[in-house]
């Protein structure tokens, strides 16, 4: 059966379909069954339920000024637009819309990437430039900077970090959304704003100086539905002469409280990379009573833990770090790391890793000669895209859940135990153990993961994925544990969660979403943020 | 339906692959423009090279070389029999956990140009017996 956008007539629609096709081609309208089953959400939880979000047709337009007759229409036919850059979203809803009978306004088309300054560390791209792109226009050109990457490159840095994408690098970098600088936007009404120092005509800082004079909106369009993001700026790491590893282990469980705070004392002073915790207790999970016990209601005590440890000749914890910078400054921090962390904890141990100098070659980017076994993802770590992440997903992909929690170990150990406990009831293998560590992405904060696999061949199974992912929002936020980014079909529960003061955030939001887009044409329920018009049906 | 279904048995009749008529060799410039499209869009997870962090495969050739058990090559430049018509019901229904490509990720006539570059990779290349 069609599927139509909701309160428009099948000949409203139409009409509007016709005048897309005259704004951007008739090629580039796509609205045959045939031509939008890629644009399905291939990881959804509910596909072939009632509950999938579907698009009514996509629309690909390859300039701005089409975009702005996009939404020019759209506006004139209250057709619900829902954009997407490359589509890759995948866990958060891939290229589907939040509402069923949206039309996807597909970017992938405008894909320049419009600069790179290597002195001043920036770039600017379109929308559908991809982390692939990107990284072939540095190394084609030769310029010695870094695009901190997500896991697959075949995301783009629009879109990723309007997510609020994370990668692997230096701390700030990581965080893609706060190193992004200045943005162009189509708003609702089809006009176009720059964010930042955008907004001065005559400016050369746009990519320099994010905020510009005043207030500014640019957070409004991550994770929200205020516009379309056709331009971003990013902040580029400067590629560094030397990249050096070391591996810390501690004995006891109580020692990840206080490793947790000085790995914090490292990063926030900006001496290491992406902290990479682990547990070297994890080799004895093949072992039943090992399993039980730390999958065990309540989770084990310390003292039981310690035993355990002590019995297999085996530290509790392990964290990997990351030094970048000129050779002599990652061999100091390095050194300064370990002489405070094995003074400071008692039992605890140090490893020296790699010591290599920037770029690396192609077996060393493979990260096959760490003198112990690593969790580092190399890749990442040096700013280069890759699809070989896709070696963790099983089946036909996941959902995911990943909670903020504040950086202590008391948290995590916290975190263990309730987030077990609450999914015991879902016959799903363990994702939260008394071994479980987090990661630390998030430049501030930690996350922990729950990412259950999906099967587009047995709803029964993702029913239960879908209700454990329910069941984990609501528990964790219990906790004061809320999601950093969800799926479309989640994004309701998610935002409900964050309820302060009777929800006057997204009430908030709302009194804006109702002003700058009073026909409800941008991506109703992004963010958990609907048009008046759709509201009362939430 | 029928296509469908017609695409389906020349993907799970392994025996009967070879009989299934491959892509046109395609003139030189087809085959060098579906050879960069196949890097540009499928290498990074189809190639033959290593995967990231010991891994000894990429995720679509280690995909494909559990799922065939070294019955078909798993490295798509060695493996032969890719009609254009089956190479374009995976890119666009997926397999697994490869998701669906849209249109403006690889067009129809882009989808073309790799089987035929396919095609002639995978006769310039010798198959190894299995993997």
């Amino acid at each position: 059966m069609r599927t139509l956008p909701p309160g428009v007539g099948a000949g409203d629609f139409d009409a509007a379909v016709g005048s897309f096709e005259t704004a951007v081609g008739k090629e580039w309208v796509f609205s045959s069954e045939e031509d939008l089953t890629p644009y399905r959400d291939s990881f959804s939880t509910v596909w072939g339920t009632p509950d999938e979000r579907l698009a009514a047709a996509a629309v690909a337009p390859v300039t701005v000024e089409q975009v702005q007759a996009v939404v020019r229409i759209a506006n004139r036919y209250r057709i619900p637009l829902f954009p997407i850059s490359t589509g890759k979203n995948f866990g958060y809803g891939g290229p589907s819309p939040n509402l069923t009978g949206s039309v996807v306004v597909d970017l992938k088309r405008m894909n320049r990437v419009l600069e790179v300054d290597e002195e001043r560390n920036f770039a600017l791209v379109e929308a559908g430039v991809s982390y692939f792109d990107l990284y072939r226009h540095i190394q084609e050109r030769g310029l010695k900077v870094w695009v901190d990457c997500p896991d697959p490159g075949w995301g783009s840095p629009v879109g990723n970090s309007l997510e609020r994408g994370i990668g692997y690098t230096l701390p700030f970098y990581r965080d893609h959304f706060g190193a992004s600088c200045g943005m162009e936007v189509v708003l609702a009404s089809g006009e176009l704003m720059r964010t930042g120092m955008g907004a001065l005509p005559n400016a050369r800082t746009w990519q320099d100086y994010r905020y510009g004079f005043g207030p500014d909106p640019a957070g409004l369009f991550a994770q929200g539905n205020f516009g379309i993001v056709t331009k971003m700026g990013f902040r580029l790491m400067p590629r560094p002469e030397h990249y050096r590893t070391g591996m810390i282990t501690v004995p006891k469980r109580r020692d990840f409280i206080p490793l947790v705070k000085t790995v914090n004392y490292l990063s926030d002073s900006f001496l290491i990379g992406e902290a990479v915790y682990g547990s070297p207790l994890s080799v004895l999970m093949s072992d039943v009573s090992f399993r039980e016990t730390v999958t065990r209601p309540g989770g084990p005590a310390d003292a039981e833990m310690d035993r355990i440890a002590a019995d297999n000749n085996l530290h509790s914890w392990q964290v990997e770090l990351q030094f970048y910078g000129p050779e002599k400054t990652c061999v100091a921090n390095w050194e300064y790391a370990k002489e405070r962390l094995t003074a400071e904890i008692p039992g605890a141990r140090a490893y020296d890793g790699e010591s290599l100098a920037v770029p690396l070659t192609p077996r060393q980017l493979q990260n096959v000669d760490s003198p112990y076994p690593t969790h580092i993802r190399r890749h990442g770590a040096h700013g280069v895209p890759s699809l070989g992440i896709w070696k963790i997903v099983s089946a036909n992909g996941h959902a995911g859940f990943f909670p903020v929690i504040p950086r202590t170990g008391e948290a995590v150990f916290e975190a263990q135990r309730v987030l077990g406990d609450a999914l015991r009831e879902f016959d799903l293998r363990p994702f939260f153990t008394a071994i479980t560590t987090p990661l630390h992405w998030h430049t501030f904060a930690f996350q922990m993961v729950f990412a259950p696999p999906i099967s587009r061949e047995d709803s029964a199974h993702n029913a239960m994925v879908h209700r454990a992912m329910h069941r984990i929002v609501e528990v964790a936020a219990e906790h004061g544990w809320g999601d950093y980014r969800a799926a479309t079909v989640y994004q309701d529960a998610v935002a409900n969660t964050y309820a302060y003061n009777d929800h006057a955030l997204r009430r908030f939001h709302e009194t804006l979403k109702d002003a700058a887009d009073p026909n409800g044409i941008l991506a109703p329920g992004r963010g958990g943020i609907w048009p008046r018009r759709f509201r009362s049906a939430q | 339906m029928k296509r469908l279904a017609l695409v389906l048995a020349g993907l799970t009749a392994l025996g009967g692959l070879a009989a299934v008529a491959s892509a046109d060799d395609g003139d030189p410039a087809t085959v060098a423009r579906g050879k960069s499209v196949f890097q540009h869009t499928c290498a990074p997870c189809h190639a033959a090279g290593p995967g990231i962090d010991g891994s000894p495969m990429l995720p679509g050739t280690a995909a494909l070389a559990a799922k065939y058990q070294g019955k078909v090559p798993p490295v798509l430049e060695e493996r032969g029999g890719l009609t254009v018509e089956l190479l374009r019901y995976f890119v666009r229904h997926g397999s697994g956990a490869m998701p669906m490509f849209r249109k403006t990720e690889i067009s129809d006539a882009e989808i073309a140009a790799v089987a035929a570059y396919l095609t002639a990779a995978s006769r310039a290349k010798p198959k190894p017996a299995s993997r």
